[in-house]
């Protein structure tokens, strides 16, 4: 099997699957009681903390562990907008940010928040000029994602930031969940209040994530209940989750140091070989993109009936994200990048990981290739 | 260009006479046992400076941990190279394209110790900065009151540039003025008083008195927690864990309630003191501070330290609780020691403590139970553990592999 769908979900490393199943099954107390057997548990909780804000290079007490990058976004964007909502109603984000932001400012919108969603250039990141332009005096939230989940196009996060920093009183959330592992990002450099991680796609487990809140930063929880996480997230800990979280970051950073360059190899190989391709267009950017995401597009061919060719090879991809494939809509990225109709419907999108290889790349284009010409062939006929 | 050295400036030291090669020893173990994680990094000590020579190790993470250590006056990032001005041109090239950021402004400033060098410290500065400002567009110069301030020193063994001078923790070297055992509860407090006395040069091993299930080991956790915060400036610190139930029992079954307080401090002392002893202490440390509660009155002290004739250090004798907190937050044990657990100062407490106790009656009320074989078998029992400043105070062997 090739598993290329990366950006919707990793494999869990078996290491993070271990401490999972040990620490369930070991150390199964709550974190919260007083008995020593608790406190045990307590004390793995504050280690992954420890061990997530090193790496992050922030205060254990900014980090917030939630169930995964949607909760996060909620969390950020709710907590951020109904806490200061005293001084002013206003949001800015982006047209081609994740459902959990752009839905979650819909909502807002209704409770009587407007929003500014930005256009993107053709190569799917955002003008800064633009940010400039929409910040108002009474805007309290500016919600940025970093890498773009469904093409791949790094957004310039810090010059944002540091821009807002100068120039806003209003907060700064960054959705990290692409970036994460893959292109650093300071916290400190780029002014950010928020950032939100989800453990699966760093081949964690499903179900974890974190939210850091800068310490000068106030937000309201979402959540009422036991008071856990400093309040913030009140509901049992998911310990051994936590725990996984702060493995799966370490391992991935880790890879990140030694096998980044491996990722852009197997990128730039299947980038070229997938341009080969008899009408292909790319979606993705040659530059100014992540190493793991490549989107393409071969008209006349819709992306279900190449994900399905795919599939009878053992390989797996998506159309656009995974989020958003079960429904019948064209890709909001897309068509804010001025892609045509046609082309975003027939969008391709190939994710990878530290852990695939060049011969599944090669093995990939060279079915890609025949399924291609294959299925052109049947379209002529039929037209 | 990566930094390939950090120059470290000697604080006090600099000023002691014959002993000072001790002094400088001290340090440089303190420095590398701060360093361990980083076993590449060599030390090189002079009469009057140190170097780390880094050999990869990120000079960023390096002097976060610097900035922590006593004895350092100041340190700086330095790049090295050859008695050379084309060598030199290049580097401070390199180097200030690192930090240079468009509108900023620059000097250099030279020094020669080497007068050999075939160039004045003029002419370094004319040469090097004229090199600069032809290749770095938008620089400019500016020599009351530079961005980068970039200083090329010239000495026999090479030159050395750098542009920042970080300020160290300044003090003595911890270790160069002796051994103390510091009485460490979890409050606020003792760690305070720990951190005054290592800056004296004082070693610290930390006593704390363990009472389940009276307290529970997120108590003891807690103080293992403070130790680490503590072993950042020294190196490492070594913490006793004494169990103290049956000492704490026999207290209430036989002082009356309002002497308790005074007895279970007297008992805790006269521990403290036996491993001070045993481990070539020569004082002992405590968070003391005058009429914070009941047992800090004088006549308090005095019933207490009736038990020893060892010094007793209470450096925060005379500080208000805002200054105590003040310096808990800026060495980052406040947050730990406001964790709500009972501890050795919390149980126990009788409602109307004595509050000017008379040694006297508190040593007839003691002289009903036989405390000598329940001391000893408390020492016997004690646990010692080591605390390093990068080491996580975890058991190891059991869930290290979690993470």
């Amino acid at each position: 099997m090739i598993y290329f769908d990366n950006s919707a979900t990793t494999k869990p490393y078996e290491e993070v699957l271990d401490s999972f199943v040990k620490v369930s099954s070991d150390f199964y107390g709550n974190p919260s009681s007083l008995h020593g057997f608790g406190a045990k548990a307590d004390q793995l909780l504050q280690h992954a903390r420890k061990q997530t804000a090193e790496i992050m290079g922030v205060h254990p007490s900014e980090i917030y562990f939630t169930s995964g990058g949607t909760e996060g976004n909620n969390l950020a964007i709710k907590g951020a907008v109904i806490q200061h909502a005293s001084r002013g109603r206003h949001i800015i984000t982006s047209q081609i940010e994740h459902p959990s932001v752009i839905e979650a400012c819909e909502e807002l919108e209704k409770q009587g928040f407007s929003v500014d969603y930005l256009p993107v250039k053709s190569d799917g990141s955002i003008d800064i000029e633009d940010v400039k332009k929409a910040v108002r005096n009474d805007t309290i939230l500016v919600s940025i994602m970093h890498v773009n989940n469904e093409v791949g196009s790094i957004q310039p996060i810090e010059e944002i930031g540091q821009w807002l920093s100068k120039n806003s009183q209003a907060l700064f959330h960054v959705d990290y969940v692409q970036g994460c592992g893959k292109i650093p990002l300071s916290l400190q450099d780029g002014f950010i209040d928020l950032c939100t991680i989800s453990g699966h796609k760093i081949h964690g487990l499903k179900g974890t994530g974190v939210l850091y809140i800068n310490s000068g930063v106030k937000i309201t929880p979402l959540f009422s209940g036991g008071k856990q996480e400093s309040k913030m997230r009140s509901g049992t800990e998911n310990t051994a989750g936590m725990v996984a979280f702060a493995k799966a970051l370490r391992m991935t950073e880790e890879k990140r140091k030694t096998s980044i360059s491996h990722l852009w190899d197997l990128r730039n190989y299947l980038y070229n070989e997938i341009l080969q391709i008899k009408g292909t267009v790319m979606n993705t950017p040659q530059n100014g993109a992540a190493p793991h995401i490549i989107n393409f597009s071969i008209p006349g061919i819709k992306g279900e009936v190449l994900v399905h060719a795919l599939e009878q090879e053992d390989i797996y991809v998506s159309t656009t994200s995974a989020c958003s494939s079960r429904q019948k809509k064209t890709s909001r990225t897309l068509t804010s990048m001025g892609i045509p109709m046609e082309q975003a419907d027939g969008s391709i999108r190939v994710s990878l990981s530290y852990g695939n290889t060049i011969s599944e790349a090669e093995r990939f284009a060279n079915e890609l290739k025949k399924i291609a010409e294959q299925l052109s062939k049947v379209i002529r006929r039929s037209k | 260009m990566n930094y390939e050295r950090i120059l470290i400036r000697y604080g006090e030291i600099s000023t002691k006479g014959r002993n000072r090669y001790k002094f400088v020893d001290t340090l440089k173990s303190n420095i590398k046992s701060a360093l361990n994680e980083y076993p590449e990094i060599k030390i090189e000590s002079t009469r009057d400076r140190m170097f780390l020579l880094l050999n990869g190790a990120p000079a960023e993470d390096v002097c976060i941990k610097l900035e922590k250590i006593f004895g350092i006056q100041s340190f700086s990032p330095t790049v090295r190279t050859g008695l050379d001005i084309e060598e030199i041109k290049d580097a401070a090239l390199s180097l200030l394209k690192k930090l240079f950021s468009e509108g900023q402004t620059f000097k250099v400033s030279a020094r020669r110790s080497d007068k050999t060098f075939p160039y004045d410290t003029n002419e370094i500065n004319h040469e090097v900065g004229g090199h600069l400002l032809r290749n770095i567009e938008g620089l400019k110069v500016d020599v009351k009151k530079p961005d980068i301030n970039l200083i090329v020193e010239v000495r026999k063994e090479g030159v050395f540039l750098s542009s920042e001078v970080i300020k160290g923790n300044g003090g003595m070297p911890v270790g160069s003025s002796g051994k103390a055992m510091l009485m460490l509860s979890g409050g606020i407090d003792s760690p305070v008083a720990g951190y005054l006395t290592m800056k004296r040069g004082v070693e610290i091993e930390a006593v704390h008195f363990h009472s389940p299930p009276f307290t529970s080991e997120r108590a003891k956790q807690k103080v293992l927690d403070l130790s680490q915060k503590l072993a950042a400036f020294s190196g490492r610190v070594k913490v006793h864990i004494v169990p103290f139930t049956d000492i704490q029992q026999a207290i209430h079954q036989q002082v009356p309630e309002n002497y308790t307080m005074t007895s279970t401090r007297r008992m805790m002392l006269r521990l403290s003191d036996d491993i001070r002893e045993r481990g070539n202490g020569l004082a002992i440390v405590t968070g003391e501070s005058l009429g914070q509660v009941a047992s800090q009155t004088l006549e308090s002290m005095l019933a207490i330290n009736d038990v020893t004739n060892t010094p007793i250090l209470r450096p925060l004798i005379s500080m208000d609780k805002l200054e105590i907190i003040d310096i808990a937050k800026q060495i980052d044990t406040h947050e730990i020691s406001n964790l709500p657990y009972e501890d050795c100062c919390t149980i126990f407490t009788p409602s109307s403590p004595k509050t000017k106790p008379k040694k006297e009656k508190v040593q007839f009320y003691e002289s009903f139970v036989d405390f000598e074989p329940l001391i000893a078998e408390a020492l016997e029992k004690t646990e010692t553990i080591i605390i390093d400043a990068s080491s996580e105070i975890m058991e190891k062997t059991e869930i290290s592999d979690l993470f």
